[in-house]
């Protein structure tokens, strides 16, 4: 029931959102959504985008922080956008998300290499580059696995960080977001 | 069969229907100018400012219902039509703008007159495009027109570098587009539509608050028939104003910040709102928590983004509002509500928004009643921004469809002078008065030229009061009446109407207002009426931004005689 004075947006307290989007293939796309969310004022807490099983149209993942109010903002505002073939508020689905960070940190002695290694081994990391007093390291996992990582590495002394931003679909036979191309032909007739 | 891209323009608006185009040339668009002479029904109005153009597309669009159409050359001529596509964006206007671009070879490279104007007009259209090969500007116009005038209208931009103009490539206009990202929608979901039904059945005090999705969807009868059927008063939002008879005994004129303080006392008792393709903009809800805080809110509006935006909506329908109208008037039975109907009467006896002070100076209020008396109301009606705005949609009664035509969501000064170029050009029958601030007036006054030229009856009443009115109104009441930058030197409006050649009269005296109005009526071709009025009159009531109908400041203030002149009149 809406009564006394409650049409305000709910305020729910802030959380993290996951939102996957397919897109034409055109130049300019990433633009029109990026442009959306900063006129907005939405912010992007990660982007990343590539290509999908659908050819000519790619995949956004965005992670979002905000009340559920602003997250349906922008999940209706990012539908509005012409090149917006379908938009997935992940959030309330069950998802498998990944994201992958390559570091690179320093091992000035062999002891360091050895105990760094021993870490890129429990975490089920990988090294794919060693320097003369550098290794660089390829971690692919949630963002808590990273963080865990991340603050292991920090005592050695990070170099250079470089993350992907997470990519996330939901589990299971679910088809994934799909709008075949054509199946919206629009009439178009004259006013 | 191979046309050069400029040829391939013009056959594919000629497909759309598109009889007027209005615009400025220049290098980048000149291959489109030059093949214009082989289309003799593209008719060119050649206007003095690009903005102008845009305005005037705006204009005609809004009193047509078709997609009106503009163009510009590259760099400057393109960014100049930036305001009146913010404009038409934010007032949901369809328009098709064609830009000339630089060169292919060029673009990136800074060239003379070269802006990136895909980018520049990104988040003022609803779409736009960079057009690289001539192959693709058929369908590409195709999907611009079906953009701009489906779902919730808005302007599409095409741009197109000089060199597409001039090459060759097979024209055949598409019968239709493919756009999987775009799907409109248009029937309202019939659950929603139930649940709304059994709320306006339930209601015991409801009002519909009117915006301009009932115009742009010629929803009119529709409209009609739900507020007779279940006997509720119908509040018209600012663009909104036309799409339902001001002389209906359930009509209550426009809410909000300058809204008759009827229309916004009987919100603030309702029990349910019904917004009506509009969008519960700052302006008509003012503080949020107190819109409507006995309320449920059933919302309906093509646009799903605009559902819980501002307000949170009790039963939201998407769709068409013509089309969901008539789904819910299906479900509705005749009530009866004459004790609401009563109170309201009741209300609006009781703080007499709608009448005028009785006095001896030139008010404006006065003027704007005057011309709808003369015009016994059978005209468009034009304006700008401001306070001459705000009188023009409180004190001319509106009873004939898409009849006022005004510059809401963006607020653009001097909207005035081409979006009545544009009425006039769509509606050539109709008596077209734009009604000027003498700011905003000043902001696109060289259009008298293309006035002149054309010879279009536009009636211009210019409100010379010699200050930035509304801004100094909000000066006086809450800067304390320090006037900064609000007031301005005037030059002589009579001698300038002159000096393009038009008929020019001034008013300095009531008596004069009446007089000279009958006599702009009687010359076949533009007029401009210079009324020099009150200088510091203010608008009411008023509702202070960021706050509600409890802090409204009505106006007259006591022991001012008022006149109705409508009653007077009849």
């Amino acid at each position: 029931m809406t009564t006394n004075g409650a049409h305000q947006a709910h305020q729910h307290t802030a959380r993290q959102h996951t939102i996957t989007a397919l897109v034409m293939d055109h130049p300019g796309v990433l633009n029109r959504v990026a442009s959306m969310f900063r006129r907005r004022g939405f912010n992007i807490a990660s982007l990343a985008v590539g290509a999908s099983e659908i050819p000519g149209q790619s995949r956004m993942t965005f992670v979002v922080n905000g009340d559920d109010a602003t997250v349906e903002q922008v999940t209706k505002q990012l539908r509005k956008i012409i090149e917006v073939v379908k938009v997935t508020d992940l959030s309330q689905e069950d998802i498998v998300a990944r994201e992958l960070a390559l570091v690179k940190v320093k091992t000035p002695s062999a002891d360091s290499r050895a105990e760094v290694i021993q870490i890129v081994e429990l975490f089920r990391a990988k090294v794919i580059d060693v320097g003369a007093d550098t290794v660089t390291i390829e971690i692919t996992g949630d963002e808590n696995k990273i963080a865990s990582i991340m603050t292991l590495l920090k005592g050695f002394g990070v170099v250079e960080v470089m993350r992907t931003g997470r990519v996330a679909m939901s589990r299971g036979r679910k088809a994934p977001v799909r709008a075949a191309a054509g199946s919206a032909k629009a009439k178009a007739s004259k006013a | 069969m191979k046309r050069t891209g400029a040829q391939i323009v013009c056959e594919s608006l000629q497909a759309e229907g598109v009889d007027i185009i209005f615009g400025i040339l220049g290098g980048a668009i000149l291959p489109l100018y030059q093949t214009l002479p082989q289309y003799p029904k593209l008719k060119h109005i050649l206007v003095r400012h690009e903005q102008c153009a845009a305005h005037a597309a705006d204009g005609y669009s809004r009193v047509t219902g078709k997609v009106g159409v503009c163009w510009a050359t590259s760099g400057p001529g393109a960014t100049n039509l930036v305001t009146g596509l913010a404009n038409a964006m934010m007032d949901s206007v369809p328009m098709v703008a064609i830009t000339g671009q630089v060169p292919r070879s060029a673009i990136g490279k800074d060239a003379f007159q070269e802006t990136d104007v895909t980018g520049v007009t990104l988040p003022v259209t609803k779409h736009n495009y960079l057009v690289m090969d001539a192959k693709d500007l058929a369908h590409t116009i195709k999907e611009a027109f079906y953009i701009a005038r489906s779902g919730r209208p808005g302007p599409v931009l095409i741009d197109i570098p000089k060199d597409v103009l001039q090459e060759e490539a097979d024209y055949v206009y598409p019968e239709s587009v493919t756009l999987p990202g775009y799907v409109p929608h248009l029937t309202g979901n019939p659950a929603q539509i139930k649940r709304a039904a059994k709320l306006i059945a339930e209601a015991h005090r409801p009002v519909i608050i009117a915006g301009h999705g009932v115009i742009i969807s010629r929803a009119y009868a529709e409209l009609k028939e739900l507020a007779e059927k279940a006997q509720i008063p119908v509040i018209t939002t600012l663009l909104g104003i036309s799409g339902f008879p001001e002389d209906h005994v359930l009509s209550l004129g426009m809410p909000g910040m300058h809204g008759m303080a009827y229309a916004n006392i009987a919100i603030d008792r309702s029990d349910l709102v019904i917004g009506i393709g509009m969008r519960f903009d700052d302006r008509v809800v003012g503080r949020v928590k107190d819109f409507a805080p006995r309320a449920k809110i059933i919302h309906i509006d093509i646009d799903p983004a605009e559902i819980d935006k501002n307000v949170k909506t009790t039963v939201p329908l998407v769709g068409d509002v013509k089309r969901v109208l008539s789904a819910l008037n299906k479900q509705l039975a005749p009530q009866n509500r004459l004790d609401w109907v009563r109170e309201v009467d009741q209300v609006k006896r009781e703080h007499p928004s709608h009448l005028i002070s009785d006095t001896n100076k030139v008010l404006p209020q006065y003027v704007v009643r005057q011309i709808w008396e003369a015009t016994k109301g059978d005209a468009i009606i034009v304006t700008g921004v401001g306070q001459h705005q705000m009188w023009a949609a409180q004190h001319f009664f509106y009873t004939k469809p898409a009849s006022f035509v005004t510059s809401g969501g963006l607020g653009t000064m001097g909207f005035e002078v081409p979006a009545a170029i544009g009425a006039k050009l769509g509606k050539p029958k109709e008596t077209v008065w734009a009604i000027c601030g003498d700011g905003g007036f000043q902001m696109t006054l060289q259009e008298l030229a293309t006035i002149a030229e054309h010879k279009i009856d536009i009636k211009f009443a210019i409100f010379n009061n010699g200050f930035h009115g509304m801004v100094r109104q909000w000066q006086e009441l809450f800067y304390n009446k320090d006037y900064v930058a609000t007031q301005f030197f005037n030059p002589d409006f009579v001698k300038l109407a002159d000096a393009y050649g038009i008929a020019g009269f001034r008013v300095t005296d009531k008596a004069g207002v009446r007089a000279t109005i009958d006599q702009a009526m009687a010359v076949r071709g533009p007029v401009l009426i210079d009324f020099v009025v009150e200088p510091e009159e203010n608008v009411y009531p008023m509702i202070p931004a960021g706050t509600s109908v409890g802090e409204m400041i009505e106006a007259p203030l006591p022991g001012l005689h008022l006149v109705d002149s409508k009653d007077a009149s009849t």
